[in-house]
């Protein structure tokens, strides 16, 4: 048999084959390795920011993650400021985020008509591509003094003086700090989220919504009791991904948080995050301890901002390997 | 009773749709505003001078020249070493490791690096090559930006290649043509617009990157086209003018922001309108 069949493909016998073969190799050898690369970058990172922030692990230990404390002179660091800046800007950002781009997806998929999807689409896509100095700017320079002038005053009238929630809003209108920051940084990720959720709320069955609405269901009723239920996880997926997002933003939060290392009751007062101490501080700081405790910052950040964004993909996964399964 | 029961629920779906049309404007408004803010305290001051004068001390006249062409030149840089590697690995989700686990596990780190604190890969580049050689340099500057832009184009070269109709790669492999060949003359070949949008978008991405920038590349006053040294670049340039006291440097800080967001939003706007036909249909 085998006489038959000299040009079989496992035994290259002419010039060109072996030459396709040996270009093959290279052509998959360096397709593999440049995937690899992501999985090494991943790791180096991990390594080189342990490797980085571990004189500050071995002189503070756990207490980093509960000291307060930010000084220079007498060496002592800890996280608590910046990483309370960071979860309260992030959480702000979220109060506005979070229902904006709800409203933004929904506009999009059921009540846009079908011409204007893509330009509004394409435009919402632009609000994610201004680079965020641009909204640090745009932040100190004109949404902080109108808002310490006509806003910040209003309100620490009006709502200053009540019980529990009053202490919120007291302080000096300064226009910039934990609200402007977490204000600014809710607009920065209602593109990434409106994106998700409009993607999300694209895969539910049509013959599902149009059966709701063939039984007189309201477009609010069908987005509750229809788009809702279906995209639930892909929905907080989304709302995790701008969470990760928020969390991690540096240049705009570093234009308008007021750097100052305290936490204070009022969100109108200057606070800091990791992203913005670490902005700020990392080319002047000196010495090893100062230097390894930025680190340290980062490696928190990473750390946290790998998680969120880790659930985020898992649900949107999940999501997507329902797809068509349950009804 | 019906006829309540029916006005009732008229009423919440009027009012929540009013509420999702006014979140719309909402996100519409800031785009607006933030584009009116830019013209209104940049147009003034992007002169000749801007494009040919380099960074001036306080005080003094001058432009963005050195910025703008270090800029560039890290841009560049960035992008010959990001884009094979992540025209590669994409290939390789798309082609090779299609449905192996590992790519599951790539697929999955990617799309977390997409998305991590641009800071970090700073700090990261920063122990890695910084610390190493010494000094900052254009060099970690550029490193720093091709790991930014890397998983951008993982991403979109996998989703573009995925695209491709399989009877092409299978109606090139009956002909006899190896692997290679058929991905490289075939399936990039059709996916080459979706490739090309998102290089593109890549280098959207990473030209107002501030970030990763502050202390690895630093920024230098004068020109410089060596990479081995700090270089000026626009998005610290302005970092550094708009947080100064000084009128003139921050109005070249504003003519900066101006040209830099209308070279990102036209590269977005080629990219998403020009070059992705296919994804319509």
């Amino acid at each position: 048999m085998s006489a038959l069949m000299p040009m079989s493909r496992d035994k290259p016998s002419t010039t060109t084959d072996r030459q396709s073969t040996w270009r093959d190799r290279i052509f998959s050898g360096f397709s593999h390795l440049s995937a690899a690369s992501v999985l090494l970058i991943l790791t180096a990172i991990l390594i080189s920011l342990v490797a980085g922030a571990w004189p500050s692990i071995r002189e503070f230990g756990f207490g980093f993650l509960t000291s307060s404390e930010w000084n220079p002179v007498t060496q002592h660091y800890g996280a608590v400021v910046s990483i309370f800046g960071t979860l309260m800007t992030s959480f702000i950002a979220m109060l506005i985020g979070i229902p904006v781009s709800f409203g933004i997806a929904l506009f999009i998929t059921e009540l846009c008509p079908n011409w204007f999807k893509r330009p509004l689409g394409i435009a919402i896509e632009l609000l994610a591509a201004v680079p965020s100095i641009i909204y640090g700017m745009w932040g100190l320079f004109v949404f902080a003094p109108l808002f310490a002038d006509h806003v910040q005053p209003w309100v620490t009238d009006h709502l200053g003086g009540w019980p529990l929630i009053g202490a919120l809003f007291q302080g000096p209108p300064l226009g910039i700090g934990m609200f402007t920051a977490g204000m600014i940084l809710s607009i920065m990720v209602i593109p990434f989220m409106a994106a998700v959720m409009r993607d999300i709320f694209d895969v539910v069955p049509a013959v599902l919504k149009e059966s709701a609405y063939g039984v007189g269901a309201t477009t609010w009723e069908v987005t509750r009791h229809v788009i809702l239920p279906y995209t639930k996880v892909g929905v907080v997926g989304g709302i995790m991904l701008g969470l990760g997002r928020a969390m991690g933003e540096t240049m705009a939060v570093t234009f308008v948080i007021g750097n100052a290392n305290n936490i204070s009751s009022s969100l109108f007062m200057p606070g800091n995050t990791i992203s913005s101490a670490i902005a700020n501080q990392f080319t002047e700081a000196d010495g090893v301890l100062y230097t390894s405790s930025l680190i340290e910052l980062g490696l928190i950040l990473f750390f946290v901002s790998f998680i969120v964004l880790s659930l985020s993909k898992l649900m949107l996964m999940r999501l997507a390997a329902g797809e068509g399964k349950h009804t | 009773m019906n006829n309540q029961l029916y006005k009732r629920r008229h009423v919440v779906n009027v009012v929540n749709m009013t509420v999702s049309v006014a979140t719309t404007m909402f996100g519409l408004f800031w785009l607006a505003w933030l584009l009116w803010t830019l013209f209104f305290y940049g147009f003034e001051h992007v002169h000749w001078q801007v494009f040919t004068e380099a960074t001036p001390p306080p005080g003094g006249q001058g432009g963005l020249a050195n910025a703008i062409a270090g800029s560039l030149l890290l841009i560049t840089v960035a992008m010959l070493i990001g884009t094979p590697i992540g025209v590669m690995a994409g290939t390789y989700l798309a082609e090779y490791g299609r449905y192996s686990r590992i790519a599951g596990v790539i697929r999955f780190i990617n799309d977390v690096l997409l998305s991590a604190p641009s800071i970090i890969l700073g700090v990261f580049v920063f122990e890695m090559v910084v610390v190493r050689m010494g000094h900052f340099s254009g060099w970690a500057g550029a490193l720093a930006l091709a790991l930014i832009a890397l998983p951008v184009m993982v991403r979109t070269t996998e989703d573009m290649m995925r695209l491709v109709p399989d009877g092409l790669r299978e109606a090139a492999a009956a002909l006899g043509a190896p692997r290679w060949k058929v991905i490289s003359h075939v399936v990039f070949r059709a996916a080459r617009s979706g490739i090309l949008t998102g290089i593109l978008l890549s280098v959207a991405r990473i030209s107002g990157e501030t970030a990763p920038l502050l202390f690895t590349a630093l920024n230098n006053q004068f020109w410089s086209s060596s990479l081995n040294k700090p270089i000026a670049n626009l998005p610290v340039v302005i970092f550094q003018f708009a947080m100064s006291p000084y009128d003139d440097w921050q109005h070249l800080a504003w003519a900066g922001a101006l040209i830099i967001t209308l070279g990102i939003l036209v590269l977005n706007i080629i990219a998403r309108v020009f070059l992705r036909p296919q994804e319509r249909n």
